[in-house]
């Protein structure tokens, strides 16, 4: 075993742990404390994919403004809801856990199919700039241009549906 | 090569022949420096630390024509030795309702968002640390764990002033990222690159030239990302008294307190590479890279030094002040330099260097004013619903 | 991958530090505590309550905004990076998505969510 897999061990271990502890810890705030390490986790094995963008971008995005969101949006109850004291599982846990393990063969299966999944990925050549290539992509007419600009739309639209829903609620 | 020219290396190599002279493991040698390096580096930042302390407390003393201190070793050197030797045997008391957990991780963290930052940056040609392409983002990252302790120690101490007083300063921290954010797209452009080495290697023309009012912008954020004055809501005296960090004490209120210090030092070093050049100073960074190290370090103190005088010139403001200014002036003037930089650089691309610099200064000079005269209309024609037409009127008089 | 084991050193490095610092005066420091010196610090009152308190939603709508924004940039950076090798086509792109996003801000500041009421 290399030394990158044993890393990745770790690593992936660390973020399952907590992902797990995410919905079982009963306090919503040390819940979201969680997410951040399980996001953290994320980050850390987009490093090892040799992703530093997307790392980074993953600690950006989802550290630095969604997980902030969520210990906002936490704050913005009151501390009885927050400290949840029912049972932690309703009777209906049983089709969730199924549903769960379906989505997951159903993914298994799928990727099983997929000439990448058995693949050893090819190494990245020196010099090569990743984040110069991506900007080519979404820039260029053959590439992504129009994903790109639809994504200006998209987040036009998730801000115009988060003031809407704010503006009804005064 | 001899030491001169390249200390890391020489010392890199020496260390690693010892080390595999003990009969190491080659990769865990070369690891093992790499750790013993990045330690002395981090030593070497908090003795600076230490010394910052001394350094704002003059600063500060002048502004208010006072000495500071100057009673221990010669110009009060010594004081801020003293302060750590306090802060190490005061008693570290936890407050009864805290999260003990989340409340001893707070300070390590935020010191640790702080530390974090000097990975990237590059002291000397040859001492680039990591020469990340991702650089500029890496920044706002190591930023994001910072806000994330700050809402740590204020959610765990489990006081009220503390958790209004984190809401309040994570309030400003993630606003005024938006702007922070849209101006480093403009070394960005300049250069064609993310990565801070290569965004000083292109500037043979300082940034700052090319574009003053995104370095303007950028120091604003900062000072606003680093809560100092005028933008330390998190601490109103006569409101909040200290903020999110009310309940800490000892070494772990050392933490944040060394921390703030050693963030605004830090930015100042950033203010210096994405604008001022980096360690590149007409050339002299070539003789030595100790002197590269003093270039990059002068500048940092300078940058430092500016975000000193902001804070003990300017006045504070008021939390909705602040986030209309944030919201509604320095985020749009911010992208719309993005976009008339962007717009500049593809017609100005295939034109001299001088017609470039001067034409992308031109352009930066009209989107100040116009935007401060839109301000200024805006701010009339306010003061017109508000006061009526004739008190106004009068007031022009 | 190499540069960024040297991060997570840093990140090892730059917890260590802080540990000791707080290690070492957690020894060194005098420890006596009493009920007093424990209570939740309230400008000399007896606290009550829990230091929970209830907040304005405008926080959130902030961190909302901030959220759009943050998603925004990011997707410019690598518009940016490339910007030097591309045409006048591109500049455009990144122009029109610029200002999709400034409508959005528009549209949030006339709806008067940007006030802090």
């Amino acid at each position: 075993m290399t030394a990158e897999q044993i890393i990745f061990l770790i690593v992936g271990a660390v973020t399952l742990l907590s992902a797990v502890l995410v919905v079982t810890v009963r306090d919503l705030v040390h819940a979201a404390l969680w997410l951040v390490a399980t996001l953290f986790g994320v980050a850390i094995v987009y490093t090892l994919l040799n992703a530093g963008f997307l790392a980074v971008v993953q600690v950006v995005v989802y550290i630095g403004a969604i997980a902030i969101l969520f210990i906002f949006a936490v704050m913005l109850t009151r501390r009885q809801t927050a400290a949840d004291t029912g049972a932690a599982l309703n009777k209906n846990w049983w089709a969730g856990a199924l549903m769960s393990v379906l989505t997951f063969a159903g993914l298994a299966y799928l990727l099983q199919s997929w000439s990448g999944f058995s693949k050893q990925a090819s190494a990245i050549p020196s010099g090569f700039d990743a984040i110069n290539e991506l900007g080519g992509a979404l820039t260029s007419p053959a590439g992504y241009v129009l994903p790109f600009e639809v994504a200006s739309v998209l987040l036009l639209a998730a801000l115009v549906g988060a003031v809407y829903l704010a503006f009804n609620k005064k | 090569m001899n030491f001169w020219n390249d200390p890391l290396k020489v010392a890199a190599d020496w260390l690693t022949g010892i080390f595999v002279g003990w009969g190491m493991n080659d990769i865990f040698a070369h690891v093992l420096v790499v750790f013993l390096g990045i330690f002395v580096l981090i030593m070497i930042l908090m003795v600076i630390d230490i010394f910052l302390v001394w350094i704002e407390r003059k600063v500060v003393a002048r502004f208010q024509d006072r000495i500071g201190p100057n009673r221990l070793g010669p110009y009060g050197l010594i004081q801020p030795f003293a302060d750590i030797i306090k802060l190490m045997i005061k008693e570290d008391t936890t407050p009864d309702g805290a999260d003990k957990v989340v409340y001893n991780l707070a300070p390590m963290l935020s010191m640790m968002s702080v530390l974090i930052l000097w990975a990237v940056v590059p002291l000397a040609p040859v001492m680039l640390g990591v020469d990340l392409n991702a650089g500029v983002l890496f920044i706002i990252a190591a930023g994001s764990i910072g806000t994330l302790s700050i809402i740590m120690a204020g959610w765990s101490s489990n006081n009220k002033f503390s958790v209004i007083g984190a809401f309040r300063q994570v309030a400003v921290m993630i606003s005024f990222e938006v702007p922070m954010l849209a101006v480093m797209l403009i070394p960005t452009i300049f250069s064609g690159s993310m990565g801070m080495n290569t965004i000083i290697q292109s500037q043979n023309i300082w940034y700052v030239f090319l574009s003053p009012l995104a370095a303007l912008i950028f120091i604003i954020a900062a000072i606003a990302e680093l809560g100092r004055a005028p933008f330390d809501l998190a601490e109103g005296e006569s409101e909040l008294v200290s903020g999110y960090n009310i309940e800490y004490s000892g070494m772990k209120f050392g933490m944040f307190y060394a921390g703030e210090l050693l963030h605004a030092f830090t930015f100042g070093g950033f203010w210096g590479i994405l604008f001022f050049g980096g360690y590149r100073f007409f050339g002299l960074e070539q003789v030595s890279p100790f002197l590269a190290i003093a270039i990059i370090l002068f500048k940092a103190l300078l940058g430092y030094w500016i975000i000193m005088w902001v804070k003990y010139t300017v006045m504070r403001i008021r939390i909705d002040q602040m986030l209309a200014f944030n919201w509604k002036f320095l985020t749009p003037v911010a992208f719309v330099l993005v976009m008339v930089t962007a717009l500049m650089n593809a017609i100005l691309r295939d034109a001299g260097s001088w017609l470039y610099v001067s034409g992308m200064m031109l352009s930066n000079v009209v989107v100040a004013w116009v935007s401060l005269e839109v301000v200024r209309a805006a701010g009339k024609k306010q003061r017109v619903q508000v006061e009526g037409v004739k008190q106004a009127a009068e007031a022009h008089h | 991958m190499n540069e960024w084991l040297y991060i997570g050193l840093f990140f090892l490095v730059g917890l260590i530090i802080p540990i000791g610092a707080i290690g070492i005066a957690w020894i060194l420091g005098p420890k006596k505590p009493n009920p007093i010196k424990q209570s939740t610090y309230e400008c000399g009152i007896e606290p009550i309550g829990e230091g929970w308190v209830q907040f304005k939603a405008q926080y959130y709508i902030f961190a909302l905004v901030f959220l759009v924004f943050d998603v925004e940039t990011v997707f410019l950076f690598p518009w940016a990076v490339r910007l030097g090798q591309l045409g006048f086509f591109a500049v455009v792109e990144g122009i029109v998505f610029i200002l999709i996003l400034i409508a959005g801000l528009v549209y949030t500041w006339r709806k008067g969510m940007l006030e802090w009421v």
